[in-house]
């Protein structure tokens, strides 16, 4: 049975309330590290633990915190990346939602560690009823002494806020969501310089995501050592996957990183296979953001070793054979999905995002919504294939912030593994009327390795 | 100070300058084109990605190269950077990838467009963009409007550089116009009819890169090759005062700021030295002013007919007259 | 009509604006634009904008362009009860658009139009962070997940007959 961190207590009635949540072991991260630790200290297991950015980036989250300007005089905040809105992504949801006093106790740690005096988490407007939630879990640990003036007296002082966001998937990257939380349009800005050295405010910030705050929790409280222990090489600890698409039984699952993916999908402790008898035909294994792989290339690399869920086995192969662990928002497809229609869907959700600042996604992500809608229903050219693995080409790298490198991804990784899937579209406008033309007659290739 | 190396030559600048700016010490070709950032405005830069650059090495301490391609504009040279522009293939592919983009919602505009002849977007188009567009679908459009009584907005020609937003709020106290929506949608707008009248508004005019703010007083009257431009100045106890009169005989047809050679405004002027003055007799006439972008307004030579250079082209006319080969390069061509 | 908060409303909004440093209340202008869109019928006018505007100390222009931002600030009027329902990539892959066509036959609007009495408005949005119990739908605050034909029907029917109608601040969520 894998061990769990963060959702031990998941079934636990009543663990969203304070006092049930300290009965079972809450808020002793907190103690030891103000009564025992210093701030020093705590970043120190924060490093040991391998604890790697649970948002999408994989950035180590102990490196990111000792970036932090200590010599500045201005005041230092740690912010809660909150703004959950990657297409197949819904951990932190879950988590905000079962147990909102992990991550209240996670911030408090952090925000110890880091020198900050307020703190703020910055949810997604549409998780109103989450916010509220969150908000009556700060004034139970106000009400306990964990937040407010002198906590447990110490002398330490913690100020904690949620900040509700107004709907733009934009305000995920951190510097809009900075900009967002100073009450202006979610443009991101350029970096250099970090929000280490001028974030929130122009002072030092540190954003990092719900899991990664709340994951600090069991690193106090074991040890950065013990937390290391489980996974596999540099993917250290458990990770929340949120499983979707066509499985059996679609959910979060707190996994230990390096289990293999065959497994994940399959085992009824997890996704419990393919729904409806079906096959599998595609996964997009970290939110929509990363290259879609076809069934034999997620069960095994390339070079025929088995894949595992962790930052290294899935980034294996590059972009060419492999994809990214990303937010871990796990998508499954079986045969009869038109790979068209769900990048189709991709497309327009990041040309309805894109901000709009820079003329590479601006513009590009239109251009390739149009194209892809075109060749869907039949009315594209041999010619239109190629064009978006151009343009695709051409907003990589050249844009402001990730988002054109998150929407280029998806149009070059579905062209370069189900090419013969947009080429019938084209040659076949009549057959590919039907939205459901796949469920009527699923589609063959000759070339895509053998479907599981 | 530090030393930063651009397309193979070496400048020293200043600690905190940007690529950009230590190209434009140099000059001529290594200046990578510059559409959204002003010097002037704060904030300015960054957005147009059309100033990308490739360094290949990031400081003498530090050689790493760095990942992607930067923003010339935005980013500070450190001492013993190495930079490309036009020397690598790279730069040339993004710088087209950018130009097509910027092209793709931007309508074919130019024959009845006040800003041609003088636009940055023609100019780079021109350069690096391709001759024919690959876009097949339907452009997004806009009404035109009116900002204020003086300025036209044709927001199906805007490329979103944020100039004019800049302007209004550091030149002038009052911004009532912004940027409204989201993505491709974006447009700049009063949202509700509000009249821009605040004293410095009418410089968003000069600071447009397009033709999508114009000036309603010169609307359609002249083709801006046609015209000649005057230095000239008069009192002001708003603004410097120190403006080009675009002349065609005694009448004048527009007034405008001095822009330098990168486009850029350095003095201000107020609406009232732009709008409320034209009359010759209104004026101090300097003299006839010197466009140094190599643009087709430049090809208007006016200002002085160079003897040295009339000279040679006589000289190279009576050669072929004779029956001799000419003298390559043409010397008399503009470099 | 002058627009002005209740006095419940107003003490929340002092209370909202004490969260940021001294003069960087802007950063409040998010939490209240969601306040004065549930308490002035569920969008935003220029004159509610303008409101906005001058309890915080900024330009109107300012709380414009935020507002048409993000896609939660209803900028024309709505009905009483906003339907969203999800349709990216993986609420699609279990039937999101069957629940589109199904909500669009029975209600007898297409997507993005307010029914004739003014009571429900039909939107699509991207992904709500739901996708493992897909398709799903949001009013106001609320989620309703694991949806078939007939439990979007029993949500409906409910809907209809409720008073109160559900805002981002106000949940008026059903059973079914």
């Amino acid at each position: 049975m894998a061990r769990k961190l963060l959702l031990e207590h998941e079934n636990i009635p009543g663990i969203a309330t304070f006092d049930v949540y300290r009965k079972n072991g809450g808020y002793a991260s907190v103690e030891k590290a103000i009564k025992t630790m210093t701030p020093d200290e705590v970043t120190e297991e924060v490093k040991k633990s391998g604890l790697r950015g649970r948002g999408g980036a994989g950035f180590p989250a102990g490196m990111k915190w000792s970036f932090l300007d200590r010599k500045s005089t201005k005041p230092r905040y740690l912010v809660c990346n909150a703004d959950e809105s990657e297409p197949g992504t819904f951990k932190d949801r879950y988590l905000m939602e079962k147990i909102p006093h992990l991550l209240i106790e996670g911030m408090i740690t952090s925000s110890y560690a880091l020198g900050a005096n307020t703190s703020y988490i910055y949810v997604r407007g549409e998780y109103m009823y989450v916010i509220r939630i969150l908000e009556k879990a700060i004034e139970e640990a106000y009400a306990a002494g964990f937040l407010g003036n002198n906590i447990l007296g110490s002398g330490y002082s913690l100020d904690m806020y949620v900040q509700p966001g107004g709907g733009a998937y934009i305000c995920g990257e951190e510097t809009a969501l900075l900009e967002s939380l100073e009450g202006k349009r979610g443009n991101p800005r350029l970096k250099p310089p970090f929000p280490a050295i001028a974030g929130l405010y122009a002072s030092p910030t540190v954003v990092n995501n719900v899991e990664t705050i709340a994951a600090v929790v069991p690193i106090v409280n074991n040890g950065g050592e013990e937390y290391a222990k489980i996974g596999i090489g540099k993917s250290t600890g458990t990770k929340l996957i949120s499983a979707g698409g066509h499985i059996n039984n679609p959910g979060v699952y707190e996994i230990e990183l390096g289990l293999p993916v065959e497994e994940f999908i399959y085992s009824k402790e997890y996704c419990g296979g393919i729904w409806k008898g079906r096959k599998l035909k595609a996964v997009v294994a970290g939110g929509s953001s990363v290259p879609i792989l076809p069934a034999g290339l997620i069960l095994k690399t390339a070079k025929g070793e088995p894949r595992l869920m962790s930052y290294e086995s899935l980034s294996e192969g590059g972009f060419v054979t492999g994809t990214m662990l990303g937010s871990g928002g796990f998508i499954v497809l079986d045969e009869t999905a038109c790979i068209v229609h769900h990048l189709y869907t991709f497309a327009r959700f990041y040309h309805h995002e894109s901000c709009g600042q820079c003329s590479p996604c601006r513009e590009g992500t239109g251009w390739m919504e149009k194209v892809i809608h075109r060749i869907e229903h039949g009315h594209g050219h041999m010619r239109d294939i190629d064009l978006l693995v151009d343009v695709a080409k051409k907003i990589e790298g050249n844009t402001i912030c990730p988002l054109g490198d998150a929407a280029a991804w998806p149009v070059a990784s579905a062209i370069r593994h189900f090419r013969e899937e947009f080429e019938y579209h084209i040659k076949y406008p009549e057959k590919v009327k039907n939205p459901k033309h796949f469920e009527i007659e699923p589609f063959v290739s000759e070339r895509v390795a053998a479907l599981v | 100070m530090a030393k930063v190396t651009i397309d193979g030559i070496e400048v020293e600048v200043a600690d905190g300058t940007t690529i950009l700016n230590a190209a434009r010490q140099i000059g001529g070709n290594v200046v990578p084109p510059a559409m959204c950032y002003y010097t002037s405005l704060k904030d300015s830069g960054g957005k147009c990605r059309v100033c990308l650059v490739k360094v290949t090495q990031g400081s003498a301490k530090d050689p790493r190269p760095m990942p992607k391609l930067v923003a010339s504009c935005r980013t500070n040279v450190m001492d013993g950077m190495v930079v490309q522009n036009l020397t690598s293939p790279e730069v040339l592919e993004a710088r087209k990838g950018v130009v097509e983009f910027l092209l793709l919602n931007h309508p074919l505009d130019c024959p009845i467009c006040d800003q041609a002849g003088e636009c940055d977007l023609q100019n780079l188009a021109y350069e690096h963009g391709a001759a024919k567009t690959r876009y097949e679908e339907e452009r997004r459009t806009f009404e035109k409007i009116d900002i204020g009584d003086k300025i036209k907005l044709h927001m199906t020609r805007c490329i979103l550089c944020y100039r004019c937003t800049y302007v209004a709020d550091q030149l002038t106290d009052n911004r009532v116009h912004g940027i409204l929506n989201r993505g491709d949608a974006s447009e700049i707008s009063t949202y509700i009819e509000k009249a821009v009248d605040n004293d410095f508004s009418g410089n968003m005019i000069d600071v447009c890169p397009v033709g999508a703010l114009t000036d309603k007083t010169f609307r359609f009257k002249s083709r801006v090759w046609f015209t000649k431009p005057v230095d000239a100045h008069r009192d002001c106890p708003k603004c410097s005062g120190k403006v080009v009169l675009w002349t065609k005989g005694e009448e004048i047809l527009r007034v405008s700021a001095r822009k330098d050679q990168y486009g850029e405004v350095k003095e201000f002027i107020c609406n009232e030295c732009r709008y409320d003055h034209k009359e010759m007799k209104d004026w101090t006439v300097e003299g006839p002013r010197h466009i140094d972008r190599h643009s087709v307004i430049s090809q208007n030579h006016y200002e002085k007919i160079d003897l040295l250079k009339l000279k040679k082209e006589v000289e190279r006319q009576l050669e072929f007259q004779r029956g001799n080969p000419l003298p390559e390069p043409n010397p008399t061509l503009n470099p | 009509m002058e627009v002005k908060f209740s006095d419940e409303t107003l003490a929340l909004v002092n209370k909202i604006i004490k969260r940021y440093p001294e003069g960087k209340q802007k950063s409040a202008l998010l939490p209240l634009l969601h306040l004065a869109q549930a308490e002035f019928d569920g969008w935003l006018s220029p004159a509610v904008m303008d409101y906005v505007a001058s309890i915080l100390h900024i330009k109107p222009i300012e709380v414009y362009e935020v507002a048409s931002f993000y896609t939660m600030y209803n900028m024309k009027p709505v009905g009483k009860c906003l339907i969203e329902v999800c349709r990216t990539g993986p609420c699609m892959l279990r039937g999101a658009e069957d629940i589109v066509a199904h909500i669009e036959n029975r209600l007898g609007i297409k997507e993005g139009e307010t029914t004739a009495d003014g009571l429900f408005t039909l939107k699509t949005t991207e992904c709500l962070g739901s996708c493992g119990t897909a398709p799903m739908l949001q009013c106001g605050a609320d989620y309703y997940e694991n949806l078939t034909n007939e439990k979007v029907d029993t949500l409906l029917d409910k809907l209809a007959v409720v008073k109160e109608h559900s805002t981002y601040m106000r949940s008026n969520r059903q059973e079914i």
